[in-house]
């Protein structure tokens, strides 16, 4: 038989039950809708905080002070631990590859500016802060190179902060107050947005070794390293530990790679898009039942057809084919009308709520359209066994 | 050439075996006519079934064309009866989904006969059965006669050696019945074998080769009368 005679013959006796068919189709079609539009959700959900993590860069790798055990999040136990220090971040820039080195210190102040009083986050950076996190000057300079002995107090604004306190005036070279220590504003950042929680553009930069003085603080809270590109990020992350074990006299350090934070998180957002794939296809199963019920049926209704094809010539292998062809088709289609459903509900939901990412992958799509297609096949298998089981001679009796 | 050689066909309904055949002998040369008559329950249906090769003999063997069909397994069998066999029953057995054309053309593709050949056999198929107007028609807009020319049709698509006819006429009125039998008579002097259940005398005193059942076996057969004379 060919096989498009094959595809034909099954879409036939479909048609003919059109309402039936209609509903059945409909059980897949809707398992396929859930499963499409919940991993395009998942998968929305995955690329959003990946490209969360990655507009930083992702030639980073991050220092912190204290020796993590598996966690990866540094318990920075206090005794014990040497703090990093400016000079460790100086001796880091040393290192063969390594471009830029930031120091971080962050806290929380109040910023004067005239009449106008704000609280906001304080970042005491380096002046490489702009080209390690990949965030811009909108006018005026970034924090100058000094020494970190000899800091010169300048700040920079963030976007937000520029608003709040100048509006549309011209903050530059102006005088403000942070933490009640006098700063002079050398510049203002582009808006970068939000990133996992904290607004980057309300804030403020000063020098680290201002920041360490204002808070009080003798260790840096990180060290940011920014490797050149196709750097191995395991090899300078190596070099940076003996480093600081020469320095520091023992490892009382954590050392993060920005490669292997995305990894991790990229293997766990994988299995979250894969659980709620999973939870979409219970429905699934359901329209599977379905379609096991309705052939279950129509091989009670066509045993005289399925006498008159044996009578014909069709084999028991041939029957059982054309049974579960007709099965898998069936499938097909509900998951082929699901597949649109669900791309298109993807879609329409990420024009109407742009705060929800949505991205409907191929991997996905195809996925479960050979799903639905298995399904078709489970499900015919058992009644289309019985249809190539019958007698031929009682069959044709049956009408 | 057909070729029984004492058939038993024996059935359990509770606990009482029925022998719907019962030691049944019978040679059939190319070409011939046969019609088989005898009362309801004489196992004539049986017979048929088992020259069709759709019911197996529990003893005895069957030589169809030279072959031992016993001894071929199912595939085997729907093989030969896809290429030798073609059914005509009483209930026309239609497939009431699709056209006379679409019923005519379903064993050549079961068999995988291109669409171009299929068209051009089918066409001349309804030509010759006065159907070329009725190609289009579902079986519910046919008339008993043209249903059963239909499934006559269909029955000779693939050229079959034998035409194995269950009481066909069982369901029509006299003159289509007539009409189908002439059909049937037709394809016979063309060299297919002609087999024929009938209840009715008129039909089945037509060939010369008669058979009559009783009980599960052959009561009477013209052709032994003939030699045995
Ligand atoms: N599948 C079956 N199960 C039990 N008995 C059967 C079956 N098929 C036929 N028989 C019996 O075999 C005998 C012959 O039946 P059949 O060949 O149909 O007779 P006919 O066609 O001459 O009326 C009858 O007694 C019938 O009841
Ligand atoms: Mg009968």
């Amino acid at each position: 038989m060919l096989i498009n005679d094959f595809v034909k013959f099954a879409l036939k006796s479909l048609i003919t039950q059109r309402l039936r068919s209609f509903l059945t189709a409909l059980g897949i079609a809707v398992g396929i809708a859930s499963v499409v539009l919940l991993t395009s959700l998942g998968e929305g959900m995955h690329r959003f905080v990946l490209s969360e993590f990655t507009q930083f860069g992702t030639n980073l790798i991050g220092i912190t002070p204290g020796k993590s055990t598996t966690t990866g999040m540094s318990g920075a136990v206090i005794s014990n631990v040497r703090p990093l220090s400016m000079n460790d971040a100086k001796a880091l820039k040393r290192i063969p590859r390594v471009i830029a080195v930031v120091p971080v210190v962050q806290g929380n102040a109040q910023v004067e500016a005239g009449k106008r009083i704000r609280r906001t986050t304080v970042f005491g950076v380096g002046a490489n802060a702009p080209e390690v996190w990949q965030i811009k000057v909108a006018s005026g300079q970034f924090l100058p190179d000094d020494d970190p002995a000899a800091a010169r107090s300048f700040a920079v604004l963030g976007s937000k902060l520029r608003e709040e306190m100048f509006g549309r005036g011209n903050p530059l070279g102006q005088r403000i107050r942070i933490g009640g220590e006098r700063f002079r504003v050398a510049g203002s950042m582009e808006s970068k947005g939000q990133m996992l929680g904290f607004d980057l553009d309300d804030a403020v930069y000063i020098p680290a070794a201002k920041a360490l003085s204002m808070f009080n603080r003798e260790s840096l809270m990180e060290i940011d390293l920014l490797y050149a590109e196709g750097g191995d990020a395991d090899e300078v992350a190596k070099y940076a530990a003996d480093l600081l074990i020469a320095r520091h006299g023992k490892q009382d350090f954590t050392i993060t790679t920005q490669e292997q934070m995305l990894e991790v998180l990229d293997s766990v957002l994988e299995i979250l898009t894969l659980a709620v794939g999973a939870l979409g296809s219970i429905s699934l199963l359901v329209g599977g039942v379905g379609i096991l019920t309705i052939m279950t049926i129509a091989v009670n209704e066509r045993t005289a057809e399925i006498g008159l094809l044996r009578a014909m010539g069709a084999g028991r292998i041939q029957i059982l084919a054309l049974f579960i062809g007709e099965a898998v088709v069936l499938a097909s289609i509900g998951g082929l009308a699901g597949l649109m459903a669900g791309a298109g509900g993807a879609w329409i939901l990420g024009l109407f709520v742009p705060a929800l990412p949505t991205h409907t992958s191929w991997f996905y799509v195809v996925t479960s359209e050979v799903l639905a297609a298995i399904i078709g096949l489970l499900a015919g298998v058992m009644p289309a066994r019985r249809a190539a089981g019958l007698n031929p001679v009682e069959a044709l009796r049956a009408e | 050439m057909i070729r029984l050689d004492s058939i038993e066909r024996v059935f359990q309904v509770g606990n009482e075996t029925v022998h719907a055949l019962n030691n049944v002998s019978l040679k059939i040369s190319q070409g011939e006519y046969i019609t088989i008559m005898g009362p309801s329950g004489s196992g004539k249906s049986t017979l048929l079934n088992i020259i069709g090769l759709l019911d197996r003999p529990d003893k005895g063997f069957y030589i169809l064309d030279d072959v031992n069909t016993t001894d071929l397994n199912d595939e085997q069998q729907a093989l030969v009866r896809r290429h030798k066999i073609g059914f005509v029953f009483q209930f026309f057995h239609l497939v009431p989904r699709l056209t006379a054309t679409e019923n005519i053309e379903l064993p050549l593709i079961l068999t995988g006969v291109e669409p171009d050949e299929r068209k051009d056999r089918v066409k001349i198929a309804l030509e010759d059965f006065g159907l070329a107007d009725r190609s289009k028609h579902r079986p519910n807009q046919l008339s008993g006669g043209q249903r059963q020319r239909v499934a006559i049709a269909r029955a000779t698509i693939m050229e079959p050696r034998v035409i194995l006819a269950d009481e066909p006429t069982g369901n029509l009125d006299r003159t289509s019945g007539k009409e189908v039998i002439e059909i049937l008579e037709k394809l016979n002097k063309k060299g297919i074998i002609l087999i024929l259940v009938t209840h009715d005398p008129d039909i089945g005193n037509r060939a010369v080769r008669k058979i009559s059942m009783v009980d599960g076996k052959i009561l009477d057969d013209t052709l032994a009368l003939e030699f045995s004379k």
